[in-house]
């Protein structure tokens, strides 16, 4: 249990994936104009995280491993995550509409989200099993969440903020997150 | 001639991917603390994004719209996978520095943002011209990121130690310095680009 927890806070904290490690910038430019979007977006990148890790690790561990087709980790990892998020879109289309509409936009920019692709590329570099790769995904994606929600929150103040001329617009959101990135970096000693 | 020569500046700056189109940031912050490492990255994306775009447009009217995006995405996955496992076999200790960037060229926005919205559209030598002019555009940023970072950072220039250990910063080798670093090169692409446009317009 401890194991999982240190698992855990350190993928949310320690290394968060959008502020130390620099995966999936462009939606943490792109979708935090304000707290609600990035709220929804967060939600779909933690719902297609944990499937995403729950289709590939076993995919990679009992069909690719003993078949000797590691090469091809990168070709069925993109394509396994590509038509999840499609089946996923027409099953909530279908069954939630009401999620779907809240969701909905942000599955179809979801496929091409760095964060998805390289946890399920960490999980494997780092020899996790099923239970601690599922928890390393959340950890992740519940960081990306934190990272998109505070910087959301600092863009709706940032724009009753007196700026320097020359940092209008999106040089003062680098800024912003290099402070934040700072800020991050004091986790590191969290778990020894 | 003309033409391929506007199509191939055109990514340097004026829509340069990273400054100005700002997409397909992560690689280029996450792996710009050395120079060696931003210039391989540079070349590997190049490389991929040109094969990509010369592959996509020369079979662009074999390509049914329905099933158009995943028919790109094995495309380019295929030819991020020799990146990989070239790079694996005669740079592994690159290749290690770099860790999950270089299968993450797969799912980079500028290389599907390309596809999309140029060569699917567009014949193969204006591929190749844009292809060039959109991977060099992102190469140079990279280098000048890796820089500056470099030199402040760990007191190297290009290979040679010229800032001693006391006096470097480590807040430029870490992630909140490619923040910063490239928070400053935006604002300066966009004074330049405004520049270019102010000279256009007195002419």
């Amino acid at each position: 249990m401890n194991d999982l927890l240190k698992i855990f806070l350190s993928a949310m904290l320690i290394e968060n994936v959008v502020l130390i490690r620099f995966i999936a910038l462009c939606p943490f430019i792109g979708m935090t104009t304000d707290v609600k979007k990035s709220v929804g977006m967060s939600g779909a990148v933690l719902f297609v995280t944990a499937l995403a890790t729950a289709a590939t690790w076993p995919l990679y561990m009992f069909v690719l491993v003993p078949l000797h087709l590691e090469f091809l980790q990168i070709l069925t990892f993109i394509l396994v995550i590509a038509s999840l998020v499609q089946l996923v879109e027409f099953y909530l289309k279908k069954s939630a509409p009401a999620l779907y509409s809240s969701m909905g936009v942000y599955l179809t920019l979801i496929t091409t989200n760095c964060a998805i692709l390289a946890v399920t590329f960490d999980v494997i570099t780092k020899g996790y099993s099923l239970v601690e790769s599922l928890t390393f995904a959340v950890g992740v994606a519940s960081g990306f969440a934190l990272a998109l929600i505070l910087l959301a929150g600092i863009r709706e103040r940032i724009k009753i903020a007196p700026i320097p001329a020359f940092l209008k617009g999106t040089p003062i959101l680098f800024i912003t997150a290099a402070l934040l990135s700072m800020a991050f970096g004091g986790f590191a000693g969290l778990i020894k | 001639m003309k033409k391929y020569i506007g199509l191939f500046t055109n990514g340097l700056l004026k829509e340069n991917p990273l400054l100005v189109i700002m997409i397909g940031l992560c690689s280029s912050l996450a792996v710009t603390t050395r120079l060696v490492n931003g210039v391989g990255m540079g070349l590997a994306m190049t490389f991929v994004l040109l094969m990509s775009e010369i592959m996509i447009s020369a079979f662009r009217k074999m390509i049914p719209t329905s099933i158009r995006i995943p028919v790109f995405i094995i495309i380019i996955a295929a030819f991020t996978t020799i990146v990989d496992l070239v790079m694996k076999a005669y740079t592994p200790a690159l290749s290690k520095s770099m860790g999950v960037f270089i299968p993450l060229i797969v799912v980079n926005c500028i290389i599907m943002g390309r596809v999309e919205s140029f060569s699917y559209k567009s014949t193969v030598g204006e591929s190749i011209a844009d292809a060039l002019g959109m991977g060099m555009g992102y190469t140079w940023v990279l280098c000048a990121i890796s820089i500056v970072r470099e030199l402040l950072g760990a007191g190297v220039f290009l290979g040679m130690k010229v800032i001693p250990d006391e006096y470097t910063v480590g807040f430029f080798s870490q992630s909140p310095g490619g923040f910063f670093v490239f928070g400053i090169l935006i604002s300066v692409g966009f004074a330049m680009n405004r520049a270019i446009e102010r000279k256009g317009a007195v002419k």
